[in-house]
């Protein structure tokens, strides 16, 4: 392809692109968490703390000086990534995200990949038997896993797994670091739970297209040439009905990294949700804003690889455009 | 050896209950080497007669009664494995649509290598060179450095002759070819056509041509069979079927073809457009740099008058009809409607001018609003008049739609009316604002012969009814025959012959004229062939 050598140039227009879409988020962030009512520093020294220690407080956490000097200090230490010091716990905020981080990265990569293998091949097997029994069964079934709330789901799946049958450990998390097998035990049910209600709009998606391409005169060429269903159906229907599956497939992993704060609730996994979610009750603003700038962060660059994969899929589509 | 191809009694009907079989009886037998053509227009089942020979009728089509049989055996019944086996190795088939017919995503050369690999046993070096020998036949250039390239980087032509190519390969026993050029203009047709007829005869290959182009059967064919509705209304040796039809639809087909009348006197009236070395250009994504849609065209459109424009595709006369009506911006070079710079209109100019100018398009399927009902879609444009009372508005409509014959149709939705329907309802929109200019951009390519004629003939007669002047984009010099007074001849962005009808069909000066001329088919069988 003559666009290899503009794939350099482009990436980088793309980060750059991405920047002010950065700096809007970390103006947001912060304006965002100061307008919200309760003072830290009142909050941390409780009803007990006096209007002095209150005050000495502020002028050592900075709230007392402009808001544009707060911010600009604030940006700077985000850029050399210092996100500041937990209010809570007085641990510093980047290694604590990072550390929640791996948590729900590794849920919610393996759960979107296996979504998307189920929702190729169920979406073309779908197509392929349009309007027969299999096709019926799979739109069925699809529409079913989209309308299930992902919180009720997770807890019959505990219910059934982990009380009923007793296969499955119910509460809890281990590292994978620490012993793979437990490891892997805690992280089935929140992955199969991700998995149900992430595949079912994909494989409408890949159903979809796929029923577009099937019409196309080059599939008939292709079943006309005498290539088996199979070849027909992966080599000149799914690269061309993919792009629609991998768009949502991009949205739902930036989505989801930032923090599937549900999943990771019902199955009290020490993932980046819960830890936005705990941190906005004790309005602990440093770590609020961190994670909100590393989910923004997140999602930019998902995205990024997601338009990069396109030229990939279609040859039409070229990376300077 | 004797019969390649035998079809017997065919019958095939849809799977929703109560509806005419959508092919009756039908028979076909072929030798191998033969060429014969199948006629119709569309929904005459032509096309579904023909996809049963390869097992692949759409769903919701079933066959009821007949058989086919290939080489004596039986394919209607075939395991997959066979089926397959036959497909592309013993029966090829060629395809419509030249933006479809490839897959986007694959190199030609690895669509090329597809066939070959499943039906071959030659290794990959062999098969390379066989591409390569192939596509320099169909007459790509470069064919070696061509196989990396995909489907988007080749013009129409060249890629209905890269599938082509794919087909022949496999030196096929039979060929099936669906419409193969109707999408492409005369010269890419010709081109594509002469190919395969030539591929086919070196290879032995029995040719089945779906089209409703008479003059390609009268060029190719050596039998015709004439299908309407599913029947066989005729058959026969393509000069006797042509020469002298026996039933009244392959005569109503025959007399369908444009013809030239008498020219009318040229209207001497005051010119009402202007353009004087007009210069649009675009960015394209595949090269660097502007390309020129337009380079320097200079014409002159007098009131009344009707001047065609004729060329192959890109050849810029789309182009030239956006501009005159000010939809694209000039780089440079000047456009006047009654002396005004449409691009330079503001405000209540600019609405004459928008009532005063109309566009027809070719598509009749993308051209109406489907939510809107007819009725609403050719009065639409009357808003844009506000000294007409909404009483008046509505007379005008139902004139209007009587006019191009639709009188009770106001109601329908685009979806519900033939592509000729949806034709007419295009002109009325175009002319209910009595426009005193209209650029017709195609408006008959997509149809089929017989709608062809009524369609042209109903242009023809709003045109002297309403005495409209109007650009006629076409690239059938046979419609141009029909209804210019006037012709100018495009080429890569570029008027390269102008004059009245007569001088220019008779006397083409430009070498790319005659070129044109000799590629627009007709009912002539050439005399060179022979019975086999």
């Amino acid at each position: 392809m003559s666009a290899r050598p503009g794939v350099v140039g482009y990436v980088a227009k793309r980060v750059a692109g991405a920047l002010p879409t950065l700096l809007i988020v970390a103006v947001l962030v912060f304006g965002l968490i100061r307008m919200i009512p309760g003072d830290p520093a009142q909050v941390m020294l409780g009803d007990a703390g006096d209007p002095q220690a209150v005050a000495a407080l502020r002028t050592e956490m900075g709230l007392d000086r402009p808001l544009p000097l707060q911010f600009a200090a604030w940006l700077g230490h985000a850029l050399r990534g210092d996100l500041g010091v937990s209010i809570a716990t007085g641990e510093p905020v980047l290694p604590l995200i990072l550390q929640r981080f791996q948590v729900t990265a590794s849920i919610v990569v393996s759960a979107i990949a296996l979504a998307t293998l189920i929702a190729v091949v169920g979406g073309l097997l779908a197509a392929w038997r349009h309007r027969r029994g299999l096709d019926q069964a799979v739109v069925g079934v699809a529409t079913l896993a989209m309308a299930v709330p992902s919180f009720w789901l997770g807890l019959m799946l505990l219910l059934v797994f982990g009380v009923k049958l007793q296969w499955l450990p119910v509460v809890g998390y281990v590292p994978l670091t620490e012993h793979l097998g437990a490891g892997l035990a805690y992280l089935v049910l929140p992955v199969a739970t991700l998995v149900i209600v992430e595949s079912g709009v994909l494989i409408r998606m890949m159903r979809t297209s796929a029923l577009d391409v099937l019409r196309l005169e080059y599939v008939t060429h292709a079943r006309a040439k005498g290539l088996s269903e199979a070849r027909v159906l992966l080599r000149h229907v799914l690269p061309n009905a993919f792009a629609p599956t991998l768009t949502l497939v991009g949205l739902a992993l930036g989505h989801l990294l930032g923090g599937a704060a549900v999943i990771e609730t019902v199955f009290t996994l020490p993932g980046l949700g819960r830890l936005v979610v705990d941190s906005i009750l004790a309005r602990d603003y440093p770590v609020v804003q961190g994670c909100l700038l590393f989910a923004a962060l997140a999602y930019v660059l998902v995205n990024l690889a997601v338009d990069l994969c396109y030229p990939l899929l279609d040859p039409r589509v070229t990376v300077e455009g | 050896m004797s019969g390649l191809l035998r079809i017997e009694g065919l019958r095939l009907e849809a799977e929703a209950a109560g509806r005419p079989a959508l092919l009756d009886d039908f028979s076909l037998a072929l030798d191998p080497g033969e060429f014969v053509a199948l006629v119709g227009e569309s929904g005459s089942g032509k096309t579904l007669a023909a996809r049963t020979i390869l097992g692949l009728l759409p769903p919701g089509v079933r066959r009821t009664a007949g058989q086919v049989l290939f080489e004596g055996r039986d394919v209607t019944n075939l395991a997959p494995g066979p089926l397959r086996a036959l497909r592309g190795g013993a029966i090829g088939m060629v395809f419509q649509e030249p933006m479809a017919s490839l897959n986007p995503a694959m190199t030609i050369g690895a669509q090329l290598d597809e066939g070959l690999r499943l039906h071959t046993a030659l290794p990959a070096a062999a098969r390379r060179a066989a591409a390569i020998e192939m596509l320099a036949r169909v007459r790509i250039t470069d064919p070696a450095r061509r196989l990396a390239s995909y489907p988007h980087e080749f013009s129409g032509g060249m890629r209905q002759r890269i599938m082509l190519a794919s087909v022949m390969l496999l030196k096929p026993r039979l060929l099936i070819a669906d419409e193969p050029t109707t999408a492409l203009d005369t010269l890419a047709q010709r081109e594509a056509l002469d190919v395969m007829a030539e591929l086919a005869a070196a290879a032995n290959t029995a040719v089945i041509l779906i089209t409703h182009n008479l003059g390609l059967v009268a060029r190719y064919a050596r039998r015709a069979v004439v299908l309407e509705k599913g029947r066989t209304v005729e058959a026969g040796e393509t000069a006797q079927v042509l020469a002298a039809p026996k039933d009244p639809y392959t005569r109503r087909l025959v007399a369908s073809l444009p013809r030239r009348g008498p020219a009318r006197g040229v209207p001497s009236a005051p010119a009402l457009l202007t353009v004087r070395d007009l210069r649009v250009a675009y960015r394209r994504r595949d090269q660097p740099g502007l390309f020129p849609a337009l380079d320097g065209v200079s014409l002159t459109v007098a009131a009344g008058e009707l001047v065609a424009v004729v060329g192959g595709s890109g050849s810029g006369k789309t182009t030239l009809g956006r501009a005159v009506l000010g939809l694209v911006k000039e780089a440079g070079g000047e456009v006047r409607f009654e002396g005004l710079d449409p691009l330079a209109l503001t405000g209540a100019d600019r609405r004459a001018f928008r009532r005063a100018t109309q566009l027809v398009f070719q598509d009749p399927y993308a051209s109406l609003d489907p939510r809107m009902r007819v009725g609403e879609i050719v009065a639409e444009p009357l808003r844009n008049c506000p000294e007409l009372s909404a009483a008046e508005k509505a007379r005008r409509v139902e004139a209007v739609l009587a006019d191009v014959g639709l009188e009770a149709l106001g109601g329908r939705f685009p979806h519900q009316m033939s592509g000729g329907q949806r034709q007419r309802v295009a002109i009325a929109r175009a002319v209910v604002t009595r426009p005193r200019f209209v650029v017709a951009d195609e408006p008959v390519s997509a149809l089929d012969a017989t709608i062809q004629a009524q369609v042209l003939t109903l242009f023809q007669t709003l045109q002297a009814q309403y005495g409209f002047a109007c650009l006629f984009i076409t690239h059938d010099l046979g419609v141009v025959a029909q209804i210019a007074d006037r012709v100018i001849v495009m080429r890569d962005g570029r008027i390269v012959e102008e004059g009245a009808r007569d001088a220019v069909l008779d006397h083409p000066q430009d070498p790319y004229t005659r070129e044109l001329l000799a590629a627009t088919p007709s009912l002539a069988v050439p005399s060179q062939r022979t019975e086999p």
